[in-house]
């Protein structure tokens, strides 16, 4: 069987568009900034303790549960009934660490620490009066 | 080989995803309205808590136990169901959605050998990624596994993998016929009458007879009880044979503008749906029933339809349609507590019949529709007919009463769980 080309852009009279077969699709901030879609959620910061770390009350975390969490990521943990967001430290020893000199590290209690997921982006809004996102 | 894969009191479940604080306290959701408890957690059903009991029969427990009590969430209970399917799919291609949570798997490319491992990575992977507890139950054949998904509710590792009649002899003869895949109250009775009592008297059946004697349904559920697959997977679900929007009142409602509203509400929210299938329908439906509660007075289910010359999908056709059918159905005095709209005889959009005056007018309307639909699904707003009224669709008297609701949490920035 022989196989023939098709081109499936139109033909059409005058001039061609200069970018024909050049067109990709835009970026997607989607794509961008999540990987796992189905364990992907999106969090609203309250506080301080992490402004050394670029997060600020107001942004929006991007939190992928399906990474395993290594020493220095940022994640989310629930604390006390709470979810709070800190660096988690695994060495020497279990400790959730704030990134603001104000706040204390946490030292989980004796049941461990029920870890909700990592945090992968803070989406923080630079303009005007929709300063965190618009809520 | 089959899975099954039910997520454990998943509304209960869902409510504790993003609530810590909740971890081993006592879980219970309300039905529509906030009437009976359609969901509990274990430790809920532990206290003796069953499904449908009306709330105020159950008041003192919850204050008692501390019971964190919630109306029922299908916008958070929907996207979570949603993410638990796609988990599933990320582990295993072939996925048919049961129903909000559950999910038959085509396990037919895994070695026997991995079956048990693969249940347990299923069970951890929709813990970890969706934070939902699930149950796998593995078996030959579809109705096998939904009754080995029953026994692994009842074990620690939440996984049961039956591959040979050894397996699932001894715990078919301690199921009830009720307990077993599409035995209904009435078919057990009359199995019953047959001496046939649990599952391995079922099973021992003559298939031949059975189809003679029952019908060919039962017949398959003879051969699926003895390992031999004869449901497949339904990857396409059926196409959909109608669309109903209704509701309980917040309160009963006795005189007909609230009622109005009520009626152009719940077709505009039917006719969207249909929209968003690409379907059509050349019949609508109306009903109202009188309120259960207050005076004894005779308890009023009324149905009015009619067909339409040409099929719609237009929002202001159709609503037109159904108050013409309300305003016949309405009598004065009746408190009424419940009402609907179902549209049906629905056909494709691409393959309608067009009509003999089919104009300009009815491809405007499409416009128009499509864009109402852009505006209410882009989450800034909502637009709607002046005769569904000028209030919020949860500030009218005919509003369902949803005291207990929590944030719709994935789906609406302004309800994004907060963290610390």
């Amino acid at each position: 069987m022989a196989v023939l080309p098709f081109f499936s852009e139109a033909v059409r009279a005058g001039f061609p568009s200069p970018a024909q077969g050049y067109m990709e699709d835009p970026v997607d901030l989607n794509r961008l900034c999540i990987r796992q879609e189905a364990a992907t959620f999106l969090l609203r910061v309250e506080g301080d303790s992490m402004t050394d770390a670029g997060i600020y009350a107001g942004d929006i975390l991007v939190v992928d549960r399906s990474l395993e969490a290594v020493h220095g990521d940022i994640v989310v943990a629930a604390v006390d009934g709470e979810f709070t967001v800190k660096e988690l430290a695994l060495k020497p020893s279990l400790r959730l660490l704030p990134r603001n000199p104000r706040y204390a590290p946490i030292v989980p209690g004796e049941q461990g620490l029920e870890l909700f997921g990592v945090v992968t982006f803070a989406l923080h809004c630079l303009h005007g009066k929709a300063r965190g996102g618009g809520s | 080989m089959f899975a099954l894969v039910d997520c454990n009191s998943f509304y209960a479940s869902c409510e504790r995803v993003f609530r810590p604080d909740l971890q081993g306290r006592p879980v219970l959701v309300l039905s529509n309205n906030d009437g009976c408890v359609i969901a509990g957690s274990a430790e809920a059903r532990a206290l003796g808590i069953r499904t449908g009991v009306p709330l105020f029969q159950v008041r003192e427990l919850i204050h008692k136990h501390g019971i964190a009590v919630f109306s029922s969430n299908y916008t958070l209970y929907g996207d979570l169901s949603r993410r638990v399917m796609a988990t599933l799919g990320s582990l295993v291609p072939h996925v048919e959605k049961y129903s909000i949570d559950e999910a038959f798997l085509d396990l037919s490319m895994v070695p026997e050998g991995q079956l048990q491992r693969l249940g347990a990575e299923l069970r951890e992977r929709v813990k970890r990624w969706v934070g939902l507890p699930v149950c796998v139950g593995i078996a030959p054949t579809k109705t096998l596994a939904k009754l080995a998904n029953h026994y692994a509710k009842q074990q620690e590792a939440g996984v049961e993998v039956w591959t040979s009649s050894d397996h699932w002899q001894a715990r078919l003869a301690q199921t009830p016929v009720g307990n077993i895949w599409g035995v209904g109250r009435r078919l057990a009775a009359r199995l019953a009458a047959l001496e046939v009592h649990n599952g391995a008297d079922m099973a021992a059946l003559e298939s031949g007879w059975v189809r003679r004697h029952f019908s060919v349904v039962q017949e398959r559920m003879i051969r699926e009880l003895n390992g031999e697959a004869c449901l497949s997977m339904e990857l396409c679900p059926p196409p959909r044979q109608q669309v109903i929007h209704s509701r309980s009142f917040g309160q009963p409602v006795v005189s007909l503008p609230p009622l109005r509203q009520a009626i152009s509400d719940y077709t505009a929210r039917a006719a969207e749906k249909m929209r968003t299938e690409g379907l059509l329908a050349t019949r609508i439906s109306v009903w109202l029933r009188t309120s259960p509660m207050g005076k004894p007075q005779q308890l009023w289910p009324d149905t009015l339809s009619t067909g339409l010359c040409q099929a719609s999908a237009d929002t202001r056709e159709l609503v037109a349609k159904a108050l013409q059918l309300l305003d016949q159905l309405w009598k004065p005095g009746l408190r009424y507590g419940k009402a609907g709209v179902m549209l049906t005889e629905l056909c494709s959009r691409e393959f309608s019949q067009g009509g003999l005056f089919e104009d300009r007018q009815s491809q405007r309307g499409q416009a128009l529709m499509a864009v109402m639909d852009s505006i209410n699904q882009s989450g800034k707003g909502r637009v709607w007919l002046a005769g569904r009224g000028m209030k919020g669709a949860n500030e009218c008297v005919w509003s369902m009463r949803r005291a207990h609701l929590s944030p719709a949490y994935t789906t609406r920035v302004s309800d994004l769980p907060r963290v610390w």
